[in-house]
């Protein structure tokens, strides 16, 4: 079966600063992936661009078959792609529930079956007992899980994760992975995530790919990358492992 | 239908409103000219802050140009009828189109080439003020001399050519705050009612969750439009002329949004709140000041001043809200229904 997701040669050029160069790679259905690299390595980029928010300058993005490199955010979400921002966006005015139900909507016209769709997308991210709460009174995790639950309550095929452990204490980090591992694994959801934290790294994904100054410079299991010579150099340091 | 519209309200609220609307009918048989008309002006600004509202508080986008449409809607209805004798209910269908097109047409222009924020209600300033000058060139409607309906004693209600007494008006405005109330509640919690929240709080993010928002923003400036331009053809028929200057003047536009603001953006009450507050209060304050026999120049605007800037500094949410927590409606507490 062809991968959810093929990127095939992807740049992105910022009035000459190259972001993005000539970036390739695939990722199978049911699988989570992960794309790490250093600061200003062009991950959030790509990440964009996969989302609807840039046009690529070269190359093409392919999702269940079909082009959608150049296509709008909206359209991109319709097709099954949801993302969370690494600087998160919640509806502050509204309350925790409501900003899911903007999610739930999407696929449904009926606000009651929305309604319960958004509790059960709650239920699963450890955020039923504050969806009264309004979103803009979170703490950073409960934020981070909120991100989260906003994207999935679209049904997406594909959830794209930006940063979701930046800034999380290790404990905090170890429930977000325990949560996206079980989704991953209840609903077989493809998930392709950005991450500095190496430690959720290594325990959720089967395959990373490494970029740095916006070329992909491996690509493998995540105990392949962490002993490849030319990723230990340019981002973990000698020292890391 | 009615259920619906009911469910999850606290049965106090339902209560309280059917009290404050069976009080609101029997007004007319109780109080003298003087205060229907200020229940009048009450109602109609409460109407015109819950449609401007739809706009702002519910879509995130501010006009400060809404006396284009209650000007095109007054014009369209008042023309139709001195000309052609054409009954203003009939006229209402020409009207709403009219303004429901000039309100399409400032947003398209606006959000197609992404004028956004205090741009975009520069932009609503603008047309209104195009408006404003041209009808004073419009010879159609007598220009800048000011368009006149024909005032006559009539010795009974004429409903549907609205010609008569205070009380005609004063149930005409009743029915239309009521309607528009249902509309902006039955709005709020539907599916384009969660997209408008959306993207009044943060545009990007709602574009992410899948929602078309030129879409949204495009139907939410078409149903103000829509709805204001009603407001325009009672605003025609009860004061019977027309001068382009009054009708599209920028202070037309604020006086509008003032109820809402001081009331509560975005919130259902907010505009009731505001109107009652801003026209009520005042009024009072005035009458009782001139029993006291003293009649201060401008002493309505020093209170409208006043009242802004203690919204402003001590509830910048408006009044509604904190009342609400107090009475025990929380936002976040009202919608745990189903």
């Amino acid at each position: 079966m062809a991968a959810l997701l093929e990127v095939a040669n992807v740049s992105k050029n910022f009035s000459g600063l190259r972001a993005v160069s000539d970036v390739t790679f695939a990722v199978p259905r049911g699988v989570i992936f992960a794309v790490i690299g250093p600061n200003g390595a062009g991950k959030t980029t790509l990440f964009n661009m996969i989302a609807g928010v840039f046009r690529p300058n070269a190359g093409t993005i392919v999702f269940d078959g079909e082009r959608i490199d150049g296509e709008p955010p909206e359209q991109v979400c319709r097709r099954g792609i949801g993302r969370t921002f690494q600087l998160v966006r919640p509806f502050s005015g509204l309350s925790v529930e409501d900003n899911v139900m903007v999610g739930a909507l999407h696929r449904r016209h009926d606000v009651t079956a929305a309604r319960a769709h958004a509790r059960d997308v709650l239920a699963r991210l450890d955020l039923f007992d504050k969806r009264e709460q309004p979103a803009g009174s979170l703490t950073l995790p409960d934020r981070k899980r909120l991100e989260v639950a906003r994207a999935l309550a679209t049904d997406p095929k594909l959830l794209l994760l930006d940063e979701v452990m930046a800034g999380l204490r290790p404990t905090e980090t170890d429930r977000m992975v325990d949560i996206l591992t079980r989704i991953n694994r209840e609903s077989g959801l493809t998930i392709l995530l950005i991450e500095h934290v190496m430690r959720a790294v290594m325990s959720l994904a089967s395959r990373v790919l490494v970029l740095h100054h916006g070329a992909a410079i491996a690509e493998g299991t995540p105990q392949a990358v962490v002993r490849d010579p030319a990723v230990v150099e340019s981002y973990l340091g000698a020292e890391a492992l | 239908m009615m259920g619906r519209l009911t469910q999850g309200v606290p049965r106090r609220i339902l209560i309280a409103l059917a009290v404050l609307l069976a009080v609101l009918l029997l007004a007319p048989w109780v109080a003298n000219d003087y205060v229907l008309t200020v229940l009048i002006l009450i109602l109609y600004f409460a109407y015109t802050g819950q449609a401007w509202n739809i706009m702002m508080g519910f879509a995130g986008q501010l006009s400060l140009g809404h006396a284009l449409y209650v000007g095109l809607g007054a014009y369209t209805t008042a023309a139709l009828y001195v000309h052609f004798g054409v009954s203003p209910w009939l006229g209402l269908p020409v009207a709403i189109v009219i303004a429901a097109m000039a309100g399409a047409f400032i947003g398209y222009l606006a959000f197609r080439f992404g004028v956004t924020g205090v741009y975009f209600a520069i932009l609503t300033i603008a047309f209104c003020e195009f408006a404003r000058i041209g009808f004073d060139h419009f010879r159609w409607v007598s220009g800048s001399s000011g368009f006149f309906l024909p005032v006559a004693n009539y010795t009974r209600n004429d409903l549907w050519n609205l010609r008569g007494s205070p009380a005609m008006f004063y149930y005409v405005m009743l029915a239309l705050t009521v309607v528009a109330f249902l509309i902006c509640h039955w709005l709020l919690r539907s599916r384009i009612g969660y997209f408008w929240q959306a993207i009044r709080e943060d545009e990007m993010a709602a574009k992410t969750l899948g929602i078309d928002t030129f879409r949204y923003k495009m139907i939410a400036v078409v149903i103000s439009a829509s709805m204001t331009s009603v407001a325009g053809m009672f605003f025609a028929f009860y004061y019977n002329n027309l001068f382009p200057e009054q009708v599209f003047h920028i202070s037309r536009s604020i006086e509008l949004i003032l109820g809402p603001i001081i009331g509560g953006i975005g919130t259902l009450f907010g505009p009731i709140i505001g109107a009652i507050v801003l026209t009520g209060l005042a009024e009072s304050i005035f009458e009782l000041l001139s029993a006291l026999g003293w009649t201060p120049p401008g002493a309505r605007q020093v209170f409208y001043g006043v009242c802004l800037l203690i919204v402003v500094m001590l509830l910048p949410d408006g009044i509604w809200p904190p009342l609400a927590r107090k009475l025990g409606l929380d936002k976040s507490r009202d919608k745990t229904e189903r």
